[in-house]
């Protein structure tokens, strides 16, 4: 097990992430951060007050259970829990960013964006993850990447503080 | 009182407490739901917790979500049902499922078909999901032993109707935050009703407490071993119960001995405004439909604020499609 980053390493690569989306933002567009549950929405939450450092203002803030989107019943295992999907603004016009803990085969960002269409019509969704690992199924990719690791056969494993433990990622071989 | 009091949003914010509290990722095991008597404490808890996560799914533009495309249900139906049938086929579409009807009148079971061979046929034209109802208890389990499809129980006899169960325990929770400790009435045709018993299983596991009211030839005693109260003076108890749901008294039993008319019924045991006036503030009253106004309960009570008819009816569709979502994923889990 090596650790990919640890506290410090997610800080700094979420501020980078926070100045990065800010500066790709449209002028007078409202911005939204919606993230994948679970992780997913603990980093957009945590991205608000550092894009409002970066003096992007009235963030709207929602997260998105993918479950019912997944193309494969079977694959999402029988202890997936279904769980609320918290979007209580109207997401039309929004430039929106998409925040989810680590990309790889490209089929949950498939199922979130179906989901994000069927709640309205984005002005642009733009992706952000922690941890791009390869292994893409799909032709998908991400706007705004904390680290890129090449770990084919081995384990991403994203842990946060939000859900009781430490702020860390680590690369199980 | 510096805040003004919202029942639904403090309900709603416990539930989302209780939810997020840290506990073992639930698994529901099974393909099919034939009661609510079989069932654990956790999984009730879970159909009720993804039955909120379906809830969303019908107040947002587009009223569906892919969870089920491609897949088949068939609604065999062996009694007469409007809300139910059209209930479970809302929630299959709003899953993106194809639904189709195969009624009793139409089918080949008029020509002398068994049961076993019509779902046996049923299921080989590639069927996912049969929901049934049918007017002898046990038909479900009958038909889950002879197929590999999920099957789900709509009501079977007087034995259960395990969706109305769980749609009036979710919206019970809905209003009043929590289940364990609250006091329920259940008013009326006990002895008849498949509802009743379904919502007595289900209650009673998540800790309520459970009063079948009526008079003794509609409440018998026999109900006392299955932990049911008993009481046959409504008056006597009304003002202690959280919930009270009153249950359809079926005109076409009237004729018969089990109570001398229907004012003396509605009089003993239907829900007037002068009753209302007895029970808690905050009781929460419920009705399974269709309603007999001025048998059961009066149209006041009926259209009152403290009346959730309207909402069990919004709930069954969400309760219906975490039902077939949960029994479909276990089934295509092996």
């Amino acid at each position: 097990m090596t650790v990919l980053l640890d506290d410090t390493g997610i800080r700094l690569t979420l501020q980078r992430l926070a100045q990065e989306i800010a500066a790709a933002i449209p002028p007078a567009c409202p911005v939204a951060v919606v993230g994948i549950r679970r992780r997913g929405d603990e980093l957009a939450r945590r991205l608000i007050p550092l894009l409002e450092a970066q003096g992007v203002h009235d963030v709207a803030y929602g997260s998105l259970d993918i479950t019912l989107y997944r193309d494969d019943l079977a694959e999402i295992g029988p202890a997936a829990i279904v769980r609320t999907t918290e979007i209580d603004f109207d997401v039309a016009g929004h430039f929106l960013i998409l925040v989810d803990d680590v990309l790889n085969t490209g089929r949950s960002i498939r199922a979130a964006l179906d989901a994000i269409m069927d709640l309205g019509r984005p002005k642009a969704i733009r992706l952000a993850v922690l941890v791009d690992r390869g292994g893409r199924e799909l032709p998908i990719q991400a706007d705004f990447v904390g680290v890129r690791t090449e770990s084919d056969h081995e384990h991403v494993r994203v842990s946060l503080r939000e859900a009781g433990g430490e702020d860390r990622v680590d690369v199980d071989a | 009182m510096s805040r003004q009091p919202n029942p639904i949003q403090d309900a709603r914010r416990m539930v989302a407490e209780a939810q997020s509290a840290p506990t073992d990722p639930a698994v529901w095991p099974h393909r099919n739901l034939l009661t609510l008597e079989s069932l654990t404490p956790d999984d009730i808890r879970l159909v009720l917790d993804t039955a909120q996560a379906f809830e969303d799914v019908s107040t947002r533009s587009v009223k569906k979500v892919p969870a089920l495309r491609g897949r088949v249900v068939v609604n065999l139906f062996y009694e007469d049902s409007t809300r139910t049938k059209t209930s479970f086929t809302l929630a299959a579409q709003r899953l993106s499922a194809d639904i189709i009807d195969f009624s009793e009148k139409t089918s080949s079971s008029s020509k002398g078909e068994s049961l076993r061979d019509t779902v046996r046929n049923i299921e080989a034209m590639g069927v996912d999901i049969i929901v049934v109802r049918h007017p002898a208890a046990g038909a479900p389990h009958l038909i889950a032993r002879n197929v590999k499809c999920c099957v789900i129980n709509a009501g079977d006899g007087r034995h259960e109707h395990p969706t109305q169960g769980l749609l009036d325990i979710f919206t019970i929770r809905q209003a009043k935050g929590k289940i364990a400790g609250l006091k329920v009435a259940i008013v009326g045709d006990v002895v008849n009703s498949r509802v009743a018993r379904s919502n007595l299983h289900g209650l009673l596991k998540l800790g309520a407490e459970v009063t079948f009211v009526g008079p003794t030839t509609l409440v018998p005693r026999g109900f006392e071993s299955m932990g049911a109260k008993l009481c046959h003076d409504f008056d006597s108890v009304i003002d202690q119960f959280d919930v009270i749901n009153m249950l359809r008294i079926q005109r076409e039993r009237i004729s018969s001995n089990v109570f001398p008319s229907v004012q003396e019924y509605s009089r003993l045991f239907g829900l007037t405004n002068e009753r209302m006036r007895r029970a808690k503030p905050d009781v929460l009253v419920m009705h399974p439909g269709p309603i007999n106004r001025g048998i059961e309960m009066s149209g006041d009570v009926a259209d009152g604020q403290k009346s959730a008819v309207l909402k069990q009816v919004t709930n069954g569709l969400a309760v219906r499609m975490a039902v077939m979502f949960l029994c479909k994923q276990a089934a295509e889990n092996g």
